[in-house]
């Protein structure tokens, strides 16, 4: 609750209209770029605009991070401020697990409902019959109920190569970015930035065997967004996961940047741990991931 | 143009920025960070979005009023009905009521403004863009999405006109926008309110938006997880809705009322906080049970994310499945219960008076009763399969809507708007609204309950003769409630423009922060913040 005195309203800002601008040039063109490719028509002109609504919104996102850092940094941020950026941070990351839980949730209905339901249990016997009686119900679904409209992946990923290296790699950068976390709690600058460095070298890392495994699952083992459930849950899952982890990455290279600038200090560092939280939430993540989607 | 707008900023930052007045010209509405403004454009948009869904509605009732295909085209129509769904649920109910929160939260917390004031402005601009394009699809090739506003699959994936691409990103727009507005409001309730103002002395309105914003924060992910299965289904060939892959139809279904039964009481529930701040005025005397109120709102919350499927009794899920549904739903009806026992107490023997917005309140109760009756029987699952996708269903949801939702919208700004513009609206014009509307209402959707009873199916531009009589009632009844709406228009405008000063208390027995304040409210208020006792 708030006990200040008084309060700052910020003025005018132009940011917001740009960011709607360059969000519905994206968008805009993202869906024409779809339609255009999809109908086999040319794309260029919708390239065009994907790509200048981009550019607007990373114009918009230096600008509007620029001026709110110029604020903070002005010590125009009350205490009640700092708390408000705290519940936006974590309501919007609630909101991101709310996102990665609908797939979730559509993985756990074909595994446990849909695809012993299309084999014919429970009183589907006959769903089973008219439909494709040749289907039978198992998991990692690897013959698909009509194998000439989404033919199967050939083999799966190793849970125990990659994956688990993967897994490795980023409980132990969730544990690196806490120490940088504690090292610029005490003021040890070196150490802070030694070990960010090493945060988002194990981010990279983890990046990168993850486009090896997206290589190897197209190239040999033709596991594909369009090889049936198993590939469409796994595809959709760890790439929007892969998505999050390079958002996080790069928050942590422009919180390196900003701490070679001087920036942050013992008791005032918010962006530097909403960035951490965002990190240790795609870490979580991955090991519902490494678990639901992998293993079991 | 550029520097013009840099000027303009700057000077606004220099010569003061923490009681700045509006800006002059398209510029205040632009780049504004002020909540009374965001909270007005908010207004705006809604009841032209209420307008342009209304002439879709009106569109469908005028085909629908004789049997037979007398004025568009089948498809025609279908886009009709799902552009209409669309545009009142996230067009016209929602942002009416984001707009409410947005000029009556900080003024009844005791704050100077929302959390995050520029976020603030975001949220509202997306808006337009995104029904711009929503629209737009109309002019496109292959027309306008015609799913329906629930857009099942496969009609929305392997069946949909090229359209649904643009559908599909503009719900994205939709998503983010109401996403980070539930992200602000609930950030302004928990940080921002007055040395004083506990939790347990908030206003109900102000407690019924922050259980929707956590609502719409747990759920609008959710429908931007299914559009993007949809999105990835029809252009990147996967299989998420498709059997032949392994995936199911139903899915869509479950994925898609997950989100959609916590968003029917995101539409209801600041309902019930506006009626919950308006019936104790015009009573005089206190809300009965304030503490069951709050426990009620929380508990329908609560529940409404296991009921979803209860929306698709008839689709084929186990028995068990339906039994769950059905005793989750009906338990909906205890707090449900609390909540009309507790307005109705709150009206006995209370010195009552019938302003405006104590007959919308009044109606609000009775109405949406009836409409959480219907519900009632729609709940019960072997029941449903007589009345699943019938005129009942349709009867049921606009009255729990129309009286329920829109009337809340109406009360709201009847009860509100002196405070906002300083003027008192025309008591008379505002009855006649009133009446007409009443009568409108329950004209244009009383009679689908015995159609949808007797068996006419929602969603068909034709109908057999024996349904004739009672579609040509409901078409009149719906272009009469639909022309009574241009009437609060000009009272709205003449309110703006004229009418007796308002006093800073407005109503006599009225009680809370926005009391406090002068009417009109001005520009900044609370800068230091307020006492509460």
């Amino acid at each position: 609750m708030s006990a200040e005195s008084s309060y700052y309203v910020p003025a005018q800002s132009r940011w917001p209209i740009i960011a709607t601008v360059g969000l519905f040039l994206t968008l805009v063109g993202a869906g024409s770029v779809m339609n255009a490719s999809s109908a086999g028509e040319s794309t260029g002109m919708s390239w065009l605009m994907f790509s200048a609504g981009s550019l607007i919104m990373a114009y918009m996102l230096f600008g509007w991070f620029g001026h709110v850092i110029q604020e903070s940094r002005a010590g125009m941020y009350s205490e009640q401020m700092d708390r408000s950026f705290r519940w936006g941070m974590s309501w919007f990351i609630f909101s991101e697990v709310m996102f990665f839980a609908a797939f979730f949730g559509a993985l756990f209905y074909v595994r446990v409902l849909a695809v012993p339901w299309l084999g014919g249990e429970g009183s589907n016997a006959s769903t089973g019959e008219l439909l494709w009686p040749e289907f039978e119900a198992t998991w990692p679904l690897m013959t698909n109920p009509d194998p000439s409209l989404f033919p199967g992946p050939k083999a799966l990923i190793d849970p125990w190569h990659l994956p688990l290296l993967n897994t490795i790699l980023l409980v132990a950068s969730s544990v690196t970015v806490t120490i940088a976390h504690h090292a610029l709690k005490d003021g040890k600058r070196t150490a802070l930035k030694i070990w960010l460095l090493a945060t988002i070298a194990l981010g990279l890392v983890f990046l990168f065997f993850q486009g090896e495994e997206y290589v190897e699952a197209y190239r040999d083992l033709d596991l594909t967004l369009q090889s049936g459930i198993y590939g469409t849950t796994f595809f959709l899952l760890t790439g929007f996961h892969g998505a999050h982890v390079t958002l996080g990455t790069i928050m942590l290279i422009i919180m390196y940047f900003r701490i070679q600038k001087g920036h942050f200090d013992k008791d005032n560092h918010f962006a530097f741990e909403a960035t951490s939280w965002y990190w240790h939430f795609v870490d979580v993540v991955w090991l519902g991931l490494f678990f639901l989607v992998y293993i079991l | 143009m550029s520097a013009t707008v840099d000027t303009a900023l700057d000077n606004n930052t220099q010569s003061d920025h923490e009681h700045h007045g509006p800006a002059k010209g398209i510029a205040r509405w632009l780049f504004t960070t002020n909540h009374k403004d965001i909270g007005s454009m908010y207004l705006w948009f809604s009841f032209a979005m209420f307008l342009l869904g209304g002439c879709m509605a009106l569109t469908i009732r005028a085909e629908l009023f004789q049997p037979g295909l007398q004025l568009i085209e089948p498809e025609f129509f279908n886009q009709m009905t799902t552009l209409h769904g669309l545009i009142m649920v996230f067009g016209a109910v929602m942002p009416a009521f984001v707009g409410l929160a947005n000029w009556l939260i900080p003024m009844m917390v005791g704050a100077p403004d929302m959390a995050l004031p520029r976020m603030n402005n975001w949220s509202f601009w997306i808006l337009p863009f995104a029904f711009a394009l929503l629209v737009s699809t109309l002019f496109m090739e292959g027309g306008a999405p015609n799913f329906g506003w629930t857009f099942y699959a496969p009609l929305s994936t392997t069946y949909a006109p090229d359209t649904v691409t643009y559908f599909i990103f503009g719900v994205h727009m939709m998503g983010v926008s109401s996403i980070m507005g539930a992200i602000n409001v609930i950030a302004t309730i928990l940080n921002m309110r007055a040395p004083g103002m506990t939790l347990m002395k908030m206003p109900l309105f102000v407690w019924t938006w922050l259980i929707t914003a956590f609502l719409l924060i747990a759920v609008m992910p959710v429908l931007a997880g299914v559009v993007t299965m949809m999105l990835m289904d029809v252009h990147f060939g996967t299989s998420f809705f498709n059997a032949a892959g392994g995936g199911d139809p139903v899915m869509f279904q479950h994925i898609f009322w997950f989100f959609g039964h916590p968003e029917v009481y995101i539409m209801i529930l600041p309902a019930f906080g506006v009626v919950s701040q308006i019936i104790p005025t015009f009573s005089r005397k206190p809300l009965f049970g304030y503490h069951s109120m709050v426990y009620a709102v929380g508990s329908i919350a609560i529940l409404s994310f296991i009921v979803w499927a209860h929306h698709m009794f008839t689709v084929g899920m186990p028995l068990f499945g339906e039994l769950f549904f059905m005793y989750a739903t009906m338990l909906i009806a205890v707090p449900t219960g609390v909540k009309v026992f507790n307005w109705i107490a709150t009206m006995f023997r209370g010195s009552l008076t019938f302003e405006a917005p104590m007959l919308f309140s009044i109606a609000f109760v009775v109405l949406f009763t009836i409409g959480g009756f219907s519900g009632l029987m729609l709940a019960i699952a072997p029941s449903d399969f007589q009345y699943h996708d019938t005129y009942f269903v349709v009867a049921h949801f606009h009255y729990v809507l129309v009286p329920g939702a829109i009337f809340g919208i109406f009360a709201a700004v009847y009860y509100w708007l002196p405070k906002w513009c300083g003027n008192m609206y025309d008591e008379a014009l505002a009855k006649w609204h009133f009446w007409l509307s009443f009568v409108g209402m329950n004209l244009a959707f009383f009679p689908m309950h015995f159609l949808g009873l007797a068996g006419m199916p929602r969603r068909i531009p034709d109908y057999a003769l024996q349904f004739a009589d009672f579609n040509s009632i409901s078409t009149v009844g719906a272009f009469l409630f639909g022309a009574t709406q241009l009437l609060f228009l000009y009272l709205v405008i003449k309110t703006i423009r004229s009418g007796e000063k308002a006093t800073d208390q407005v109503w006599e027995g009225a009680e809370g922060l926005e009391w406090t304040i002068p009417s009109p409210a001005p520009y900044h208020t609370f800068s230091t913040p307020p006492e509460v006792k």
